[in-house]
Formats: structure tokens, C-alpha cells, sequence
């Protein structure tokens, strides 16, 4: 809970600060899927926190020594909303300028991440698909219950049945919308993932996870999780083999802008996927390990 | 250092204040989902330093709306909104580290896993 409102805080923060699209990733992931993998955690291991016997002011005094010596660092640090701030004045002015006329597209922090940095986010990609990977292998082995007993359908949960059942659909179609605006507004691949997940993820939580299961088998959501990243790769492939450099979208269309256009909705696409497939099949791993949880502890 | 100074420089510090809060929790506690917490507090303040050295003052969200304007830096926000959802990626796995351990141990707490490879190697001597 503390989580969640945590979450949001930082959220409304980013907003305030011009960040629209991080406020809005950083929503999207807080809202639910954190706090529900850490509640999991907790409700697998220890709810309680063994009293502990270590001595406090050992801690203490290096992080105020730490946090003393950032502040004096601070002390030559540009001030904040300064213009002519070095982050200010080398790349950025350039993603800013040359968007409209090289990608065409108005969000540039998308035209940034799809395009200019596409490479880098191609990384980062591989780093969460290898992350959900870990996640499999070192859980996969310790399913409990295989028939996910383990969170079971609220059966007599009338109305969070009934409001699960009509948000489920907008839910889904906000993630498509997201997916695919993302070239005009804030949005794209990574938030409309975890939108995705979180909408599969309150199904299981309200109708149970075998029903989520057959719904959306894990062997598809696996199957999905590859699929992304090498979405993604292959859109660079076919830019080579147009010999052109690797991730240069240019080729893909009969001018650059369409191009641009064609290849941004590609690989956004691909992130999004993954980002939804690793969360769901991270979900399953943790759903799948604990022994019945009673309604009496919702 | 005048007023405007600290003014310019307060977020910096409440962002440092943040960070320290996740250090201490990271190194203070024996709990190792209160370290994962603790993790989660110092990766926010970094995504917090991140935009706020990407803020300019008088700007705006960087999406083109065809008047000449100011705009924010839309690099950092294109490293943390990634950041982010590698963040909730990498914590999960730091999560299902903390449950295969429990699994092997019976218990997350840091005191109690090192007497119980103590006590391990104690018996192979």
C-alpha cells in the first residue's frame, strides 16, 4: 500500500518536472505490479521481521558521512533549471531540432528512445528478457501448486467480480492505445507492456489464476517473451541486409520519414510485448509457489 | 552562497536525503526483502536526480507542438522511463532470489543464513 502511494508520489513528481512519459511508466508500474510482486514475496517468506540485534549507529554515521559528502559535491553542481547546464547544451538540442524534420514524429522522447538511441534501448530490452528468464529458472523448479490453487478465484467477491469484468476491457484497449500514440503522445512499447500485464495480472488476482492460465496458457506467454526481443533484432537485421546500418529504419519505407515511422511501430511493438510477457510469466512464477492463501487475508 | 543558491540547489539535497534513506535501510537491515525496499527507495532518488538535471526552467514536456518552445531534456527521460521497467525487471529476480533462499534456508534474514553456512562448514571441517 505504502508502496503504491510511494509510487504515485514520485509519479506526480515527475509530471511537475516536464517528464510526462517516465511519470507515466513509473504510474503504470507502482500502481500494481511492484506492490503485488512484493506483498507475493512476503506472503511466501516471512511476514515478520525477525527483531534485530545489530548496532544502529554504525549505519548511521556512514550514511550521514555519505550524504554530507554529496552535499558538499552539490555545491559546484549547475542549479536546477539552469539552461545553459552542460546536460543542457550538447545532445539534447539536436534530438530537440532534428526530429520534426529527421523522424517526424511529435513525441521526441519516443523519436529518442526508438530511433536516435535505439540501439541502447535494444540493450535494455535484452536486460529485462533476461531478467524474466532468471525469474523462470530460478522459480520455475519450485511450483507448489502446478493447478495455481494458490490464488484462487474470489468467488464471493460480488462486486470486485463485477468491476474486474467491466474495467478489464478498457483496460486492455487504454494498452493499445498506448502502444500505438506513442509516437504522438507520451506513451509507447514499455508502458503499454506493463498495462498489458497489470490487466492480465488482476484477472488472476479476481478469477483465479487456472482461469488465467487457460486464458493466456505460459507457454504462450514464453513463447512471446523471445518473440519481442527478436522482433526487435530482426528489424535491425533487415536494415542490414539493405545495407544500411544496423537499426537504420530509412530502408524500411519508400522515404526516411515512413521509414522512421514503420520502424519506430516495429520495435515499440517488440518492447512491448517482451515488457508484457516478462511480467505476466513473472507473476505466474510467484503466484504458482505458495501454498492457498484464505479470503479472510485480502 | 546566497538564497537563490540553496534555492537552486534544494532539490539536489532532498534527492540526497532520499538516497541516504534507501542506503541506510540497504545497509541497516538483516531482512532481505527490506533490502530490496531499500534498494527501490535509492533507485527512485536516482530517476529523480536524472530529471531534475534534465529540467529547464520555463520548459516544457518535450513533445513538439509546432510553436517555437522551451523544452526539457528529453535524453534523461529516456534513460529512467527504461530504467524503470528494467528497475521492476531486476527487482523481481532479486525477489525470487529471496524466495529460493528461504526455501533453503528457512529464513530471510541475513544473521540467521550466515550461522547456517557457518554451521555448514563447521561440519565439513
Amino acid at each position: 500500500m505504502l508502496a503504491s502511494v510511494f509510487s504515485l508520489v514520485s509519479a506526480a513528481l515527475f509530471v511537475n518536472l516536464d517528464a510526462v512519459d517516465v511519470a507515466f511508466t513509473e504510474a503504470a508500474v507502482g500502481a500494481g505490479i511492484s506492490t503485488i510482486l512484493m506483498l507475493g514475496t512476503v506472503a511466501i517468506t516471512a511476514r515478520r521481521e525477525a527483531p534485530s540485534t545489530r548496532p544502529r549507529a554504525l549505519p548511521l554515521t556512514v550514511v550521514f558521512l555519505t550524504g554530507l559528502a554529496l552535499v558538499y559535491g552539490t555545491l559546484d553542481m549547475p542549479r536546477f533549471g539552469d539552461p545553459a547546464a552542460p546536460a543542457q547544451v550538447h545532445v539534447a538540442p539536436k534530438y530537440i531540432e532534428d526530429t520534426a524534420r529527421e523522424i517526424g514524429i511529435p513525441n521526441i522522447v519516443t523519436a529518442v528512445l526508438a530511433s536516435y538511441r535505439g540501439f541502447d534501448t535494444l540493450g535494455e530490452v535484452t536486460v529485462i528478457f533476461t531478467a524474466g528468464i532468471g525469474v523462470l529458472l530460478l522459480l520455475a523448479a519450485t511450483i507448489r501448486d502446478p493447478q495455481g490453487a494458490g490464488v484462487r478465484a474470489m468467488h464471493h467477491h460480488l462486486v470486485l467480480r463485477v468491476v474486474t469484468k467491466v474495467l478489464i476491457g478498457p483496460i486492455l484497449l487504454f494498452a493499445l492505445y498506448v502502444q500505438f500514440h506513442g509516437d504522438y503522445g507520451p506513451g509507447g512499447g514499455f508502458q503499454a507492456g506493463i498495462i498489458f500485464a497489470a490487466a492480465f495480472i488482476i484477472y488472476a488476482l479476481v478469477f483465479g489464476l487456472e482461469t488465467a492460465r487457460r486464458a493466456v496458457p505460459g507457454r504462450i506467454v514464453r513463447l512471446l517473451l523471445a518473440a519481442g526481443v527478436l522482433l526487435y533484432g530482426g528489424v535491425g537485421v533487415v536494415s542490414f541486409v539493405f545495407g544500411r546500418n544496423y537499426l537504420n529504419y530509412s530502408v524500411l519505407g519508400p522515404d526516411m520519414i515512413t521509414g522512421q515511422h514503420i520502424g519506430i511501430l516495429l520495435i515499440e511493438f517488440g518492447v512491448g510485448m517482451t515488457v508484457a510477457a516478462v511480467m505476466v510469466s513473472t507473476f505466474y512464477a510467484f503466484a504458482g509457489q505458495h501454498a492457498p492463501i484464505r479470503d479472510e487475508e485480502w | 552562497m546566497g538564497f537563490d543558491d540553496v534555492l537552486g540547489l534544494f532539490n539536489y539535497w532532498a534527492i540526497i536525503f532520499l538516497m541516504m534513506t534507501g542506503f541506510y535501510v540497504v545497509v541497516s537491515r538483516g531482512n532481505l526483502v527490506k533490502k530490496i525496499v531499500g534498494l527501490n527507495i535509492f533507485q527512485t532518488s536516482v530517476f529523480l536526480l536524472y530529471i531534475c538535471i534534465g529540467t529547464v526552467a520555463g520548459g516544457t514536456a518535450p513533445i513538439l507542438t509546432g510553436q517555437p518552445e522551451v523544452y526539457s531534456n528529453p535524453l534523461p527521460h529516456v534513460l529512467i522511463l527504461t530504467a524503470i521497467v528494467v528497475g521492476i525487471a531486476t527487482t523481481a529476480l532479486g525477489l525470487a532470489l529471496v524466495v529460493r533462499i528461504n526455501y533453503a534456508y528457512g529464513s530471510i534474514e541475513e544473521d540467521q543464513i550466515q550461522k547456517a553456512d557457518e554451521a555448514a562448514e563447521f561440519e565439513e571441517d
